[in-house]
């Protein structure tokens, strides 16, 4: 059994100006110890889809349909009181985006990364300094660091922070979204590498949010790409970077600057990703795609198999084979 | 494109900014701390090329960015220019000098900075916060047109901007005209911020991190469009950015920055493949890419601790508490590089370093 287990999940916006459809329609499955990198442009509905999972949907957006499973519990049936005491943080965690703001500016790190401790654990307070001081030094920091504010360590040495806080309860799940957007190239390397040595000592399940593809394959197992609030190619890592089906995925690949070989032309996608509001009829990406048929602007393309693990929703695919 | 001449020369350039002080230094009269954000650099800048700085925050570079254009002071050192004909002798009436040509930025006094102003311009980052959001586009266009008199009547000037936006390509113009930024994506306002920067023919423009905002799938359409507006307007940009791979993409040379200094320039296919400075290659190494087999692998960045604030700059080499060179032949360099500060010598023909490693 997968550990988590999303079906036709739709979170919608219920906003003045009509309801948007942030995450329509997604299925997606994870395995315990599998890394899977979500990536799309901003506005896809990625960040919304973590929320979910997490059961913190802010107002006026709520989940319509749909179940999420994490371990044989339906958390879309779980009540807020319940969600709190046995699923989040201590079962799934979450890096947010941005450690600058994912930290509080009046407690010292100490009394942050003790408080889930404490609560969730019934540490005492000198078990607490004991175990945060253990988490720190797991994330690279200094155990010296528990005396200060946010405001008086670094980027890179708050993003270790909000990481050691993520792992704090040991959760089953962690959630990373745009865990290394804010930072320098070089800080986010460190990042990138830290996260990469705790996934091998310990194989947990990580869902990696961003839109930048040169992350993801960086740490994920397993890629699925976003766009328009449904996933339109989903596989492993390998067959995604090399062998990607969707015009989408193709297109943002080629659209990455890269750093070696033949300078060739960068792609870009004409347009703009559309109104959630009232998306296109048919296949959300027709009209930036390249290759759109008439059948593209009428119906919507089924997710089809198009190799091991490997899921296309595009018509091109399914008129080929 | 080196073969062109320098439109612009920097040298020792610096830019610091005092610290407040408290009352207890105001008392002791304890001399004035500054922070060194540009801390000497010189570099040309040829006509028609793209000069990129690149570097980490808190760097200088767009420090040094804005002290081209002069919206920053500077506190010494010489940014000369070498205007057109024409805005030389506009800048005379104004009682501004020139020797054969060239006047120096760092000297004018910034009130007669307007007749320059038409030449040099600026597109930033944010295209979400560089608009006004209560003026239309026709509005934040025409506005440039008005304070430099060009265009008599409104018609002449609404002939401007819809040429602007055409060069733009945000088509139709007279749609786009009316709107107000927030009925406009990321990739359209910053198409915008480029309209207004062009629309007074400037020949040198500074674009600060101009596509680092933007979805990796409308960023090639914004450098596209800088290049198709170099040659077209013949242009010569200053190019801000943190990313190497986005710098390799668009620029002819490349100077990477560390805490207000250039430690390395060169042409940026040679700067990229070979590195030279031991900070250049820790960059160079640091940048992801799409590659799934990255996964198993632990990427190498040589490169120790983090940027130290650039208000206490470190004695000598200013890079060295970092470098993994000087740490492994500590012994030879021990005299060298926490002690004098490296000079930027041309080490091959174009490919200049400021490294106690390559004397």
């Amino acid at each position: 059994m997968p550990l988590l287990e999303v079906k036709n999940l739709k979170t919608y916006f219920f906003t003045l100006g009509g309801v948007v459809k942030a995450v329509d329609n997604v299925s997606l499955t994870l395995e315990r110890g599998e890394v899977l990198g979500i990536a799309g442009e901003s506005g896809c509905g990625k960040s919304t889809l973590a929320w979910s999972i997490l059961g913190l949907v802010p107002p006026p957006g709520r989940i319509v349909s749909g179940s999420i499973v994490f371990d044989g519990i339906d958390i879309t049936k779980l009540s807020e009181q319940e969600l709190r005491s046995k699923i989040r943080w201590k079962r799934i965690s979450m890096v947010f985006q941005g450690a600058m703001n994912a930290l509080t500016p009046v407690f010292t790190v100490e009394m942050q990364l003790s408080e889930p401790l404490i609560i969730h654990k019934g540490m005492t307070k000198k078990e607490a300094r004991e175990e945060v001081a253990r988490l720190l030094r797991m994330v690279g920091l200094d155990e010296t660091i528990m005396k200060r504010y946010p405001h008086e360590l670094s980027g890179g040495q708050k993003q270790r922070v909000v990481i050691a806080m993520a792992l704090a309860l040991d959760p089953d799940l962690v959630i990373a979204d745009e865990p290394t957007t804010a930072l320098d190239v070089v800080i986010q390397a460190q990042i990138l590498n830290l996260m990469k040595e705790l996934q091998w000592k310990k194989k947990r399940s990580i869902i990696l949010i961003t839109h930048d593809l040169s992350i993801i394959a960086e740490l994920a197992d397993r890629v699925a790409i976003m766009y328009a609030g449904k996933i339109v190619e989903m596989g492993p890592s390998s067959e995604i970077f090399t062998n990607p089906q969707h015009p989408y995925t193709q297109l943002l690949l080629k659209a990455i600057p890269r750093l070696r070989g033949p300078i060739e032309k960068l792609a870009y996608i004409p347009g703009t990703p559309p109104d959630l509001r009232i998306p296109p009829p048919g296949c959300r990406f027709a009209p930036r795609c390249p290759f759109a048929m008439d059948v593209c602007r009428k119906d919507e393309p089924e997710m089809v198999k198009v190799g091991e693990n490997h899921y296309v929703a595009c018509w091109l695919t399914q008129k080929g084979r | 494109m080196s073969g062109e001449q320098p439109i612009l020369e920097v040298r020792d350039l610096k830019v610091w900014f005092p610290l407040r002080r408290s009352i207890k230094e105001i008392l002791a009269r304890a001399p004035v701390r500054y922070v060194h954000a540009v801390d000497g650099i010189s570099f040309d800048v040829f006509e028609g090329e793209t000069f990129c700085l690149v570097g980490e925050s808190g760097c200088g570079k767009t420090t040094t960015g804005k002290a081209i254009l002069r919206l920053v002071d500077i506190y010494s050192g010489s940014v000369r220019y070498r205007p057109t004909q024409l805005t030389l002798q506009e800048l005379e009436a104004h009682g501004v000098s020139n020797e054969d040509g060239w006047v120096d930025i760092a000297k004018i006094h910034p009130k007669k900075m307007k007749p320059l102003r038409k030449e040099l311009q600026i597109v930033y980052q944010d295209p979400y916060g560089s608009l006004d959001p209560r003026f239309r586009v026709k509005d934040t266009l025409e506005e440039p047109l008005i304070i430099h008199g060009i265009g008599e009547t409104p018609e002449e000037r609404e002939e401007l901007i819809v040429k602007a936006l055409e060069d733009v390509k945000l088509v139709p113009p007279e749609d786009i005209m009316q709107r107000y930024p927030h009925q406009l994506s990321g990739g359209q306002r910053q198409r915008v911020a480029f309209a207004r920067a062009v629309i007074l023919n400037p020949r040198l423009v500074v674009t600060d991190e101009p596509v680092s905002m933007l979805d990796v799938s409308i960023r090639a359409e914004i450098l596209e469009l800088m290049n198709e507006l170099q040659k077209t307007r013949r242009l010569t940009y200053i190019f801000i950015t943190h990313d190497l791979a986005v710098a390799r993409y668009v620029c002819n040379r490349i100077a990477v920055m560390y805490l207000g200094k250039i430690v390395e320039i060169a042409e940026a296919r040679e700067l990229i493949d070979e590195p030279l400075h031991p900070y250049t290659k820790a960059l160079v190494a640091a940048i992801p890419e799409p590659d799934p087999s990255n996964k198993e692998k632990l990427r190498e960045v040589p490169i120790k601790g983090e940027v130290p604030s650039a208000a206490e700059i470190p004695p000598g080499c200013r890079f060295h508490p970092r470098c993994v060179a000087f740490e492994e032949q500590r012994e030879r360099l021990k005299d060298l590089c926490p002690v004098k500060e490296p000079p930027l010598i041309e080490v091959k023909p174009g490919h200049y370093v400021a490294c106690w490693l390559h004397r």
